[in-house]
């Protein structure tokens, strides 16, 4: 287990469905956080207290409401759950900062640790652009009206005894869409936010929480729904036993059919290729992938000039959706993969009704008592082509369209690759809009290595 | 050539998503030093997660004996005593 706060996460999403499948959840899910965190057990936080406080509001957000819209504190997580059974809106948005998780993390800056030996050398004092630091006491001490947190005397002390703080939250996030409220808490605007879901996964609080659909898909399922799963392909890489194994899984879950998202790339990849070719002919210069979402989000909110030039092609998402419909007009679809972003792009997809993360599905086999490894292989109707499965890995989608594009007379393709958005790489698309850079065809993922590297995988 | 150690790794879906998918990483990445010594097998669900409560997922067994709340290093830890304290081994 890579942290704590992932262990909480997926263990309580276990619970969560092994109480709904006993049909003990309603009466129970109140206790949960006092039943996790007993009077004289260890806390994490400061105390037992503020531990169960931070469960209670993971436990509201896994219920698909968002902790920061509470208005009633006196309320009983059952009562919200009964609620979230009337109400059958996707959640919008989809991420969220829990403030009793939120620890406030000071704003990072340059300080001097109590191994400053105040040396006669001073390189710090010597190195410093602004002078800000001055040695009294035989101490080294930072004037923070003119320190620019360059970090020049951290690199120059010769006993490490200088440090940059962080702020795990802010510096993950490529747009600067998280900082902190009037409170002192971290808060997302949503005006700049991409959904990468970057700030969600390095928190080390836990308090970034995504709403879950995971109980609206619980119910479904429970009503006797046809609900159809659609893997997205990253999913090879992060169950155990291959996908063959993991669809029947699924299955045995209460779903009624399970699709693999890529064959909804095979159709992105032909699509997208088609597009392209247009595109150069009609004299475009330049044209971006559209089935990453936090990357098209990027484009939309921070490098709007860049808008005309990504691609119209459907994202997997949306072709598996079609096909899942097509095949079961009646049925509900559930998206699953690795992505926050996707809940997002779901909301405006008219094939996808739900979206699940890996984490989910695992904790819904896991809490449902289905051991994936146990299962038969799964005869799947058409494996899906190999670079489909590969839009799961960085260049995996440029590979897609290249191998489409073979002929003389079609137009070369340059392919430039954005692998893991930062906060660089706005003003890096800024560049390729005003042609500044050279390139006709650029692909872009959020994530670093692609969408197994999602910030719901399982496995990292 | 002495008897390699025997680890076993549950991967029921359990274990598998509270922390048995990183220690299966020693199946390829074992350190050197036990590396050639330990046989590495993944298997389903055997059954101690439903027994404790959740708390003692992952689960391994190292010859024969089950461990819970298993990390890498933990596993590690334990290969090594069998490996020094095994005696007759090079
Ligand atoms: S999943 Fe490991 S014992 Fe059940």
């Amino acid at each position: 287990m890579s942290n704590g706060a992932e262990r909480m996460r997926r263990e309580l999403m276990i619970r969560l469905v092994r109480e709904f499948r006993a049909g003990t959840l309603a009466d129970n899910i109140d206790r949960i956080p006092v039943q996790l965190r007993p009077q004289n057990s260890p806390a994490t936080r400061c105390c037992i207290y503020h531990d169960r406080a931070v469960l209670k509001y993971r436990l509201m957000a896994l219920l698909g409401f968002d902790p920061k819209r509470e208005t009633d504190e006196t309320k009983p997580l059952k009562e919200y759950y009964e609620e979230a059974e009337a109400e059958d809106c996707s959640p919008e948005p989809p991420i969220t900062v829990c403030g009793a998780g939120c620890a406030g993390c000071p704003s990072s800056r340059v300080a001097v640790t109590e191994n400053c030996r105040g040396c006669f050398a001073r390189p710090c004092v010597y190195a410093c652009p602004r002078g800000a630091i001055s040695v009294i006491d035989q101490h080294a001490w930072i004037d923070y009206s003119k320190c620019i947190k360059c970090g020049k005397c951290l690199q120059v002390c010769p006993f490490n005894a200088i440090i940059k703080t962080k702020v795990p939250c802010e510096d993950a996030c490529p747009t600067g869409a998280i900082r902190k409220n009037e409170f002192g808490v971290a808060d997302i605007d949503f005006d700049k936010c991409i959904f990468c879901g970057k700030c969600f996964a390095k928190c080390p609080f836990g308090a970034v929480m995504e709403r879950s659909e995971l109980v609206r898909v619980l119910r479904a399922l429970g009503a006797g729904r046809k609900l159809v799963a659609m893997i997205a392909p990253s999913a090879q890489f992060q169950f155990p036993g291959g996908i063959e194994k993991l669809f029947s899984a699924v299955k045995a879950a209460g779903f009624h059919d399970v699709i693999e998202v890529a064959l909804g790339a095979e159709l992105t990849t032909e699509h997208e290729a088609h597009e392209f070719i247009e595109r150069m002919k009609r004299g475009d210069r330049l044209m971006t992938t559209s089935c990453c979402t936090a990357f098209v989000e990027l484009i939309k909110k921070h490098v709007p000039q860049l808008i005309p030039c990504v691609s119209d092609t459907p994202s997997p998402m949306k072709y598996a959706g079609k096909l899942a419909k097509e095949k079961y007009p009646d049925a509900l679809t559930v998206f699953v993969g690795p992505c926050i972003a996707k809940r997002h792009e779901a909301l405006s997809a008219e094939n996808v009704d739900m979206v699940m993360n890996f984490e989910e599905l695992g904790a819904l086999l896991a809490g449902s008592g289905i051991d994936i490894m146990s299962q038969p292989e799964w005869k799947l109707p058409r494996p899906a082509i190999a670079t489909a499965r590969n839009f799961a890995k960085s260049c995996g989608v440029t590979d897609a369209i290249l191998s489409e594009l073979c002929g003389d007379d079609l137009p070369k393709v340059n392919g430039k690759f954005f692998n893991g958005i930062d906060a660089k790489t706005a003003k890096m698309l800024a560049l390729y809009a005003a042609g500044k850079l050279p390139g006709n065809f650029i692909e872009g993922m959020s994530c670093e290595g692609g969408c197994v590297g999602g910030p719901c995988s399982l496995v990292k | 050539m002495a008897e390699k150690i025997k680890l076993e790794i549950c991967c029921g879906t359990t274990c598998f998503m509270l922390g048995a998918a990183e220690i299966m990483q020693l199946a390829t990445n074992m350190p050197p030093d036990l590396d050639g010594h330990v046989e590495v097998t993944g298997l389903a669900c055997m059954n101690a997660c439903l027994n404790e409560n959740l708390g003692h997922s992952p689960f391994v067994r190292i010859d024969g004996k089950l461990i819970g709340n298993a990390t890498v290093e933990m596993v590690c830890d334990e290969l090594r005593k069998r490996l020094n304290g095994g005696g007759d081994n090079e």
